[in-house]
């Protein structure tokens, strides 16, 4: 295999083995702040367990995505050093805001999140969560604003020609507020938390079914309900703008997600289906003129295709986009029905009685995980052959001083270590999972660290503010 | 050119970029060397005490590589592009390096069997060298320069970075992160661990001290034009001497349990180490060794005027924040390691 095709697969195999942390770091950051909030605000030693719980999880999920997390920062570097030069300029800035605006008050309130429960008092305490959650939201608005740019480039002129060129920015403000960045943004955040919510729904359906924790673990369904239903909804509006988006900027993206070839015509929408890219063709269960109606609010009008565009200026992997974005429109359409009948249910006090949905809900935690993944794949694949939407081809971008071996040794390193990490992941969340919150207001069953070790060493000088029990 | 203060934007930036390095170095230093001395404390208990020393800041240490990485990447492209694709085998393993450093540390408390902790602590362990010798040999072979071509990308054999210079700066580096983690842990312990870790830390003072004078015996005999700075500035010999002087003081302020300046003054050490490579190889980011016409300078791999504009803008919003919140965390954990049931 050649480098270029090694060096796709070790970015979209490393990003998308990262990409499985920060969303569930984000969602489950703003349940923490909701936790935290009511137990600051009631007093009620419940929400202290809830809160203390999902921490402990927190921690784990943070700590895969912040060692997944620093590859992708030096991967533009090792594999992409064409592409560096070419958007160093853009692409750096953002990075480096990211890495000082958003990644630096993650990480350092993290440390009082996990570990300041009796060294600082419950307001401090509250404060961290608050400044950690947003850090993780300020990431994604600065790995989002790049990897908008890449898709409809803002803010710059071209300097140099040939091997040479490479973008410069000529307003800052309007490379921030590239035309996707808003939408994407806003699309990518309300994933996140659906990731997050849904994991906090599926610990605790199996909880009720189990019959354990139930004291606990039904406030906290009813409260994730809550938030997964308004998510879920509005969802549906931003996936709807950051198409809106695709259709104004990048056409061929547009058309390659419905497997539109005719270059200007009425174009259909696809429940279902298969692209027959060989011949132009797609089978399945489709709303005629479906595309054209959302694109342009009205049945008649046509579409861009992409025969409007020559073969290597559109991506060819038409089938696997189409199928990547109508799996993602599927599970977003079952979270909605999934969520408001369940919220139905709840407000008729039915709901814990189905144990068949609770079973649903415990498996739908990866619902949005398969969502965020096969939705970047199809925006990342319908944007090719481009890295940068109608500027670079990505096979322009690559390390040349890198050999094809070198990328396979790196490649299997990751997929080794990844898959490692995958596994004790999965082994201790399970583990975190069976344990169970606990109650912090006996000394007994303070924490399974107790347990698991000598005594604790006791220093009572310099105990600072011990939290309200 | 566009200047602030007298000084043009990109010297600037390279003096923002020397700082966030300097900083990761003295902060991810210490856990570095926390972790390569891991083994050598024998106790469970005091590997937890260890570990819970580093616990709460580690992450937040690491994130100055993480601001570095995007400082080089947005203010020196070109050089950020030729350096991670030159070193690509030996940064894969510093990132993999990276990677079991934190989830060893995450991991190990997870679980109570022996040789589940066992394990994770070897592989904490050898996770820290890897990861300190790996930045020293790159760094050493950023110090003696490397084969650049015309479109200043490496053209060489990626073997040739194991060279004994190079292999010296790394042991070097490992040995001063040994001493520097020494000290911290010195400044967090009490009882038996603590006496077990100054006899320690005295003993990677001299495990550094050999390697430095070794390296800079080998410098001065065979890469003579690392030492041109020097000399043609005399008067800068005042930082070697300052640097001597800094690492002197530490076994003092060790015996008279001064433990925070022993602290200070390896971080001092380990910054003028820093500043001294830098006066040596600036304004180049990247020598070439082969032909020094394709050499990466400050001025030929800066971003535009620009965006160096906004970097400094940026650097200039961020770090007051960066260090009062820093400050904090360092603060709310200062003392002596007490574990209590949220530790590792």
């Amino acid at each position: 295999m050649d480098v270029e095709i090694l060096a796709r697969i070790q970015f979209a195999f490393t990003i998308a083995f990262h990409y499985i942390y920060p969303p569930l770091s984000i969602g489950l950051g703003l349940l923490l702040v909701v936790f935290e909030g009511l137990y600051l605000k009631t007093g009620n030693k419940m929400y202290e367990q809830i809160t203390r719980f999902w921490i402990k999880i927190f921690a784990l999920i943070f700590g895969i995505g912040v060692a997944t997390g620093i590859i992708m920062e030096f991967e533009f570097g090792t594999n992409w050093a064409t592409y560096s030069k070419y958007v160093g300029d853009i692409f750096g800035s953002a990075l480096a805001a990211e890495g000082i605006f958003a990644f630096a008050l993650e990480s350092g309130f993290l440390g009082i999140l996990i570990f300041g429960w009796n060294r600082v008092s419950s307001k401090v305490h509250f404060f961290s969560t608050v400044m950690v959650f947003l850090g993780s939201m300020f990431s994604a608005i600065w790995i989002v604003v790049a990897n908008s740019w890449q898709q409809t480039p803002a803010g710059y002129h071209i300097v140099g020609s040939g091997m040479e060129a490479r973008a410069e920015i000529t307003d800052f403000w309007a490379m921030v507020f590239n035309p996707s960045s808003v939408d994407r943004l806003i699309h990518v955040w309300i994933a996140a938390f659906l990731a997050g919510i849904f994991l906090v729904l599926s610990v605790n359906a199996w909880y009720i079914l189990k019959g354990k924790h139930l004291e606990i673990a039904k406030p906290s369904f009813k409260i994730a309900l809550v938030a997964a239903t308004v998510f879920s909804l509005l969802q549906l509006f931003a996936g709807h703008r950051s198409a809106d988006v695709v259709y104004k900027h990048q056409p061929a993206k547009l058309a390659a997600l419905e497997g539109h070839y005719d270059s200007m015509a009425v174009a259909d929408m696809f429940l279902l289906g298969y692209v027959d890219n060989k011949n132009q063709k797609v089978t399945g269960i489709k709303i005629p003129g479906g595309l054209s109606f959302l694109t342009q609010f009205d049945f008649k009008k046509p579409v861009k295709g992409l025969n409007a565009f020559k073969p290597d200026e559109r991506p060819s992997q038409v089938n696997t986009i189409f199928q990547f974005y109508h799996i993602m429109i599927g599970i977003g359409m079952f979270m909605i029905a999934l969520t408001l009948y369940a919220s139905w249910l709840a407000f008729k006090n039915k709901l814990f009685e189905k144990r068949w949905l609770m079973w649903v809900f415990v498996w739908a935690v990866l619902g949005p995980q398969i969502a965020n993944q096969t939705g970047w794949f199809a925006a990342e694949m319908g944007r090719q052959p481009w890295v940068v939407y109608g500027l670079l081809k990505t096979s322009d971008a690559l390390s040349k001083t890198v050999t094809a071996n070198q990328v396979v040794f790196s490649l299997i390193l990751f997929t080794v270590v990844y898959m490692l990490l995958l596994v004790l992941f999965l082994y201790l969340l399970n583990k975190k999972i069976q344990h169970g919150p606990v109650d912090y207001g006996t000394k007994e069953d303070i924490d399974e660290g107790s347990k698991r070790d000598n005594p604790i060493l006791d220093h009572s000088n310099g105990q600072n503010a011990a939290p309200a029990h | 050119m566009e200047t602030f203060l007298g000084l043009d934007y990109n010297v600037w930036w390279y003096l923002v970029f020397g700082a966030v390095i300097s900083g990761y170095a003295i902060l991810d230093g210490f856990d570095l060397g926390a972790g390569a001395l891991h083994l050598l404390l024998n106790k469970e208990l005091s590997r937890r005490i260890a570990l819970n020393a580093i616990g709460p800041v580690w992450d937040g240490n690491e994130v100055w590589l993480v601001i570095g990485g995007g400082a080089l990447f947005a203010g020196f492209p070109v050089a950020y592009a030729a350096i991670f694709s030159a070193f690509y085998v030996p940064f894969m393993i510093f990132l993999v390096g990276l990677i079991f450093r934190g989830v060893a540390i995450e991991f190990r408390s997870k679980e109570p069997g022996l040789l589940w902790r066992k394990t994770w602590d070897i592989v904490y362990c050898v996770a820290s060298i890897i990861i300190s010798l790996s930045l020293g040999l790159m760094l050493g072979n950023v110090a003696l320069g490397i084969s650049l071509n015309e479109q200043k990308e490496f053209n060489g054999d990626w073997l040739s970075f194991f060279n004994f210079f190079s292999i010296m700066v790394a042991i070097t580096t490992l040995a001063l992160f040994m001493m520097h983690g020494a000290i911290y842990l010195v400044m967090k312990t009490e009882n038996r661990l603590y006496t077990k870790l100054y006899i320690l830390a005295r003993q990677f003072i001299i495990f550094f001290v050999l390697s430095f004078v070794i390296t800079t015996l080998y410098t001065l005999l065979y890469v003579p034009h690392l030492g041109d700075f020097f000399r043609e500035h005399p008067t800068s010999f005042i930082i070697p001497v300052l640097m001597v002087l800094a690492i002197a003081n530490i076994p003092r302020q060790l015996k008279i349990g001064k433990y925070r300046y022993a602290f200070i003054s390896s971080s001092v050490t380990i910054s003028l180490l820093l500043i001294m490579v830098a006066l040596e190889v600036f304004p180049y980011l990247l020598y070439s060794r082969t032909n020094p016409d394709n050499s990466i300078t400050i001025q030929n791999a800066a971003a535009s005027a620009k965006t160096m504009k906004i970097l400094l803008i940026i650097a200039l919003i961020g770090t007051p924040l960066v260090a009062t919140y820093t400050s904090f965390v360092f603060w709310t954990f200062k003392g002596k390691v007490k574990l209590d049931e949220t530790s590792y």
